[in-house]
């Protein structure tokens, strides 16, 4: 094993760490080093060769810490037209000083919080990114939706990151809503550096029953970045989550969401859009465990990958023998616009109910060349018939955004990335 | 207005038209002819610039220029108008914001100020009635799960909202019911002036009794075999094609 991978650097990484959550810290470690940072061998990470990355740009593993952001910074990049509330955190330190106080919610760094059930949801044995967050993440943030509360505007959640070439940067967000409650989280980062440096973030969603929580994530890099970033949810009865991913640059990037259906009745939607280009790599692997009877999955994942890009799609469904009646759909459709990018798609369904209804489908396919054809037959330009064509293919998911401000923030980059705007 | 001199195109290495002469001038309507296959779609492509044939001999004029130096979407804003035999569905691109592109894209290469979403409208809600369009049918996705008659109306829709010089309509009435048949030619009949030209590709000479051509040529193993008026339309519908695949065939044997 590297130079980089030894046995001190969860010492080294625990530097910022503060006090508290010492057991959960611990935990985090047992688990992180009975499973070690993935090798070439390991199946879940067998397409993304996240250690070889970290150990090429990175020679010295060590935390980022906090930093100073401006009230301007925040400014900038609220996008226009948004109406909803700000949390902002520098490199996973919450700023109160710059967020908002969103009325009927309860918001407060984790050191505040120090009881929190954290690796509850996501549990660190599953995933070595996931324990080493557990082990020695910084800040992090607690956010409280109560019972029945109706949080009408989105949350958003700015992340600003500025690090050093080498230097880790480990968030860690824990969201819980009561019965009832219904939020919208917007999951924006901004990189003040172009170094190369790795961000593994852990988010945890504790959903109730009759739940709705909507989380949208903006993945718009540095070139160099290198991110992971867990997320997973518990879905109780009655309860429904949707998700939007969105991944528009990086260097590589590894999206693990985990969706745990654990009640009736419940609906866990997984949206995704990667547009890829350069040498940008990005892996969703996403999981939907459904454990129990009437309950239904949703996914669409669409990528758009030129240049010598790479996108990974894993999808995993499992149904368990007492989830009878379970609805899961599962699709994936690419479009390569070069002949070096690559996608690697795998859907993985493991079914042990017999009365279900399953289905899934992937495509990766060139852009339609007959549809092409016909809009520069009506007098439009080629590449601006391209970007239409693209642009169509791409707003399905878009379509999934409920938040108006923020869809057409997307919107306008994917547009503009695609060369459609008209 | 046209002016096709000795046309070779080929495809994958076939050739398909061989040695083609038209002449086609303003004000004028030609109807095409042909059995199956004889690659009369083929011309249509190769006039409105599809890439994948390939042109192995011969010239291409229009309004002077030569067409077959022009891109596809170039070739449309000259006023080069093809209506698809087969009108592509394409899902997720809306009808409406589609033409407006293509409408404004046109205005510009010629040199006038885009259309506002006012006037867009104005003179969409003019040429709907032309063809009497369903506006339904225009907020959804172009051409997407549309009946094939709707889609050919669609064409001739488009094509009215683009007012070309040079129209080729591809086997439009196929599909067409009666009433779909006359409110179609009823649109082009209307669209015609002294300025612009008509190529109609057919099988049908039902279609030539609603858009009365100037001349009818029979295209036959990618050449033009026989030119007449529209008199040859009905010798043909009586007697076939036959006749003239003789009189090819065996002068290619002698
Ligand atoms: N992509 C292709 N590859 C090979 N051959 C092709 C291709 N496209 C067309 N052809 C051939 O070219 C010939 C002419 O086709 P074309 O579509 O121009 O005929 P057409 O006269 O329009 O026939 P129809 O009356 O059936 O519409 C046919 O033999 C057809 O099979
Ligand atoms: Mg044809």
């Amino acid at each position: 094993m590297s130079t980089l991978i030894k046995q001190d650097i969860l010492v080294e990484l625990s530097a910022n760490a503060g006090t508290g959550f010492e057991q959960v810290r611990e935990a985090g470690k047992t688990a992180f080093q009975a499973q070690g940072f993935p090798t070439n061998k390991s199946e879940e990470y067998k397409f993304t060769a996240i250690t070889k990355k970290i150990e090429q740009n990175i020679q010295n593993l060590a935390p980022a810490g906090a930093f100073d952001v401006t009230a301007e910074q925040v400014k900038a990049n609220v996008f226009e037209g948004y109406a909803g509330d700000v949390l902002v955190f520098a490199n996973g330190h919450f700023l109160p000083s710059l967020s908002s106080t969103i009325e009927g919610v309860e918001v407060a760094a984790l050191s505040d919080k120090a009881d929190t059930a954290l690796g509850s949801i996501a549990k660190p044995e599953k995933d070595p990114f996931c324990a080493l967050n557990q082990s020695s993440f910084e800040g992090g943030i607690f956010i409280s939706v109560p019972k029945k509360a109706q949080v009408q505007k989105p949350i958003l959640l700015l992340n600003f990151f500025k690090a050093d070439t080498g230097q880790v940067i480990q968030p860690r967000v824990w969201i819980e809503a009561g019965d009832f409650a219904e939020v919208t989280f917007i999951n924006h980062s901004v990189n003040l550096s172009d170094a190369s440096y790795f961000v593994n973030k852990v988010v945890e969603v504790k959903g109730g029953v009759n739940t709705q929580i909507r989380y949208y994530k903006l993945q718009n890099d540095g070139k160099n970045a290198i991110e992971v970033s867990n997320l997973e949810t518990d879905i109780l009865k009655d309860g429904r989550f949707s998700s939007v991913t969105i991944s528009l640059s990086g260097e590589m990037v590894r999206n693990n969401l985990s969706l745990n259906i654990l009640g009736s009745n419940s609906e866990g939607n997984m949206y995704g859009l990667y547009l890829l280009n350069g040498k940008t790599h990005v892996d969703n692997h996403t999981n939907v465990d459904h454990t129990v009877a009437h309950a239904e999955s949703n996914e669409l994942y669409k990528g758009i990958l030129a240049d010598s890009s790479r996108g990974v799609f894993n999808g995993k469904i499992f149904v368990r023998q007492d989830a009878q009646k379970t609805n899961a759909f599962q699709q994936n459709n690419n479009i390569l616009l070069s002949e070096d990018a690559v996608v690697n798609t795998k859907p993985q369904l493991e079914i042990w109910a017999d009365d279900v209804k399953c289905s899934h489908g992937c495509t990766t396919g060139q852009l339609d060349e007959e549809a092409l054809f016909y809009l520069q037959a009506r007098g439009i330009a080629k590449d601006q018939a391209k970007g239409l064509l693209l642009y169509a293919f791409a707003g399905e998911v878009l379509d999934h955004i409920t938040d108006e401000s923020f869809r057409e923030y997307c919107t306008e980059l994917v547009q503009t990335r695609l060369g459609s705007k008209f | 207005m046209l002016s096709i001199k000795n046309l070779h195109a080929s495809i994958e290495g076939t050739p398909i038209l061989r040695g083609i002469n038209l002449e086609i001038n303003a004000g004028e309507v030609h109807a095409i002819m042909g059995p199956n296959g004889s690659g009369k779609s083929t011309l249509a492509s190769v006039l409105a610039g599809r890439e994948e044939y390939e042109v192995t001999d011969g010239e291409v004029t229009f309004k002077g220029k030569d067409l077959l130096d022009l891109s596809p979407e170039d070739r449309a804003r000259e006023g080069v108008f093809l209506a698809f035999q087969y009108p592509v569905e394409i899902p997720g691109v809306s009808s409406t914001n589609f033409l407006r592109t293509a409408v404004n894209q046109v205005r510009e290469y010629r040199g006038e100020d885009p259309l506002d979403a006012v006037k867009f409208l104005t003179l969409m809600k003019e040429k709907m009635k032309l063809v009497e369009m369903d506006q339904k049918l225009l907020s959804r996705a172009l051409n997407e799960g549309f009946s094939g008659g709707e889609k050919k109306r669609n064409e001739i829709f488009q094509m009215a909202m683009l007012a070309p010089t040079l129209s080729i309509l591809d086997e439009t009435d196929s599909g067409l019911d009666i009433d779909a048949l006359r409110i179609v030619s009823n649109g082009v009949n209307q669209l015609k002036s002294k300025d612009n030209a008509t190529i109609v590709v057919t099988h049908y000479q039902r279609l030539l009794d609603y858009i009365i051509p100037d001349f009818v040529h029979v295209l036959y193993k990618g050449q033009i075999v026989k030119s007449g008026t529209k008199e040859l339309a009905l010798e043909l519908e009586e007697k076939g094609y036959d006749w003239i695949k003789d009189e090819v065939d065996s002068k290619a044997t002698v």
